[in-house]
């Protein structure tokens, strides 16, 4: 498997060919990782009461997905297939641990904001998964966009909850209120509107991934099962 | 390139794999561990500051920065010029003063005191604020995930809150991580902590009708909506804390 990718990758070809560029570009739309295939589900339904915490903890995924798929196919060649699972855990942890204490050291404030996030994103399984799917597979550079693709894809949809969550939950937009004070009754508040207090519970996030998921699928028919 | 299917090969990976791993983030925390620590120690003076109401609009004389802890980088200064020495340990009514206060780790005095006979150090922060003494008692409880913790800080009468800060190691974001924004924290302020002559301490209350906060001395102030736990987590520890300061504050509380 391993022999066969790297041949490919021989056979000379742009850097931004039609086929890497595919692979940055597929998992936004018709293969994203969380309406397709259905992974980093728990992530994309704990964190994106806020829209802020969805866009740190994208742009997190981002680095260390990109990073570790790099160093997973750099080493793919030298994994022992029995313990690759172990040794993809130690990777993405690695990473993770060394992000988080450069950034107690040096940014602290930025760490205070990501507080759970960074050890979180540990869990997140679509990291995993393009380690065992792709990065196995694949020459670093490929591997390298296939990890900005399938984290921007599922930046790309932590985003969009997170953008209605804390819109119709909270009221406001990255902290700032855009509806009006819900206390003082100002604002859209005045007609009577109320903030939607569900809309802040896991359950809705499922329900607003699954209402995504319903257009990408109505508008694009071969997404659909037989 | 050798056969990566067998088992001694395998032992070997492994075992290289863990020393070298371990030596590269070993060697990375001691590097930055010096730094780490003192970056924790500034935040806990700005948390300390930022509760008896010392914030970045004191020194900025900027209202638009009133939320806002001091710099990082100035915190030791101010600390200094408003708290300085004014620190005590505390042990049943006896207060010793002395610096080392700053450095009690309030976690492991907590876990200390389930020894018998263990009589707990408890820190104390007098800062003075245009020549009013506010009492500055450090809280550590547990949310629904992780700890919280936070600073009480209290009037010269020992009754009043004139200023709260909590803060979370993960509650969740939107929900019980509210408890570091300003409307949850903001609410406590003239809160007291005596109905009467009693010691009540404050419940963080669902369906109390006063969302606003109109009621001081009511001893509650409003819950944030789906954050029941964390909520009576920050009951309890300003329940449990505060009060084993109350025997001393009884002591030199004026009348």
């Amino acid at each position: 498997m391993a022999e066969v990718a790297e041949k490919q990758v021989k056979a000379k070809e742009p850097l931004f060919s039609k086929q890497n560029k595919g692979l940055m570009t597929d998992p936004l739309f018709d293969n994203n990782p969380i309406t397709i295939q259905v992974l980093g589900i728990c992530s994309a339904l704990a964190i994106t009461a806020q829209l802020k915490a969805s866009i740190v903890m994208a742009l997190a995924v981002t680095f260390v997905l990109a990073m570790g798929n790099v160093v997973i196919s750099l080493m793919r060649n030298i994994i022992p297939s029995k313990i690759r699972i172990i040794v993809q855990l130690v990777v993405v942890a690695t990473l993770v641990i060394i992000v988080d204490l450069v950034l107690k050291a040096f940014a602290y404030e930025l760490s205070k904001q990501l507080s759970v996030f960074v050890g979180l994103i540990i869990t997140n399984c679509i990291i995993m998964g393009r380690f065992e799917a792709f990065a196995l597979g694949n020459g670093p550079w490929k591997s390298f966009l296939d990890g900005i693709g399938n984290a921007a894809g599922y930046g790309l949809i932590l985003i969009i909850v997170g953008f209605f969550r804390e819109l119709l939950g909270s009221g406001t937009l990255l902290g700032f209120p855009v509806l009006g004070n819900p206390i003082e009754k100002t604002g859209l508040y005045a007609l009577g509107y109320e903030n939607n207090g569900f809309m802040l519970l896991a359950p809705m996030a499922l329900i607003t991934v699954g209402i995504i998921i319903w257009i990408q699928r109505s508008r694009n028919k071969s997404l659909i099962e037989n | 390139m050798a056969n990566t299917e067998k088992n001694s090969y395998t032992l070997l990976f492994a075992v290289l794999m863990v020393v070298v791993v371990g030596s590269v983030l070993a060697g990375l925390f001691g590097s930055l561990n010096g730094q780490i620590k003192e970056n924790q120690k500034k935040e806990k003076k700005q948390n300390i500051l930022f509760a008896m109401g010392i914030t970045k609009a004191t020194i900025s004389k900027n209202q638009d920065d009133a939320d806002l802890p001091v710099d990082a980088s100035e915190a030791d200064k101010i600390f200094e010029e408003y708290v300085g020495d004014n620190q005590f340990i505390i042990e049943g009514i006896k207060a010793t003063k002395t610096n080392k206060a700053f450095d009690i780790d309030v976690k492991k005095q907590g876990q200390l005191a389930k020894k018998d006979g263990y009589v707990r150090k408890l820190p104390l922060f007098i800062g003075s604020v245009n020549g009013k003494k506010s009492y500055v008692v450090p809280l550590y409880g547990k949310g629904l995930w992780d700890a919280i913790w936070g600073y009480v800080a209290l009037e010269e009468d020992l009754k009043t809150v004139k200023g709260a800060f909590f803060d979370h190691k993960g509650e969740t974001p939107g929900l019980g991580a509210n408890i570091k924004e300003k409307f949850f924290y903001s609410d406590f302020k003239g809160e007291s902590i005596y109905s009467g002559a009693e010691f009540k301490g404050i419940t963080v209350a669902k369906g109390n009708n006063d969302p606003t906060n109109q009621r001081k001395d009511d001893n509650k102030v409003d819950a944030i909506a789906g954050a029941t736990i964390t909520g009576d987590g920050v009951t309890a520890m300003i329940k449990a804390d505060i009060k084993m300061y109350v025997p001393y504050f009884e002591t030199v509380k004026p009348n």
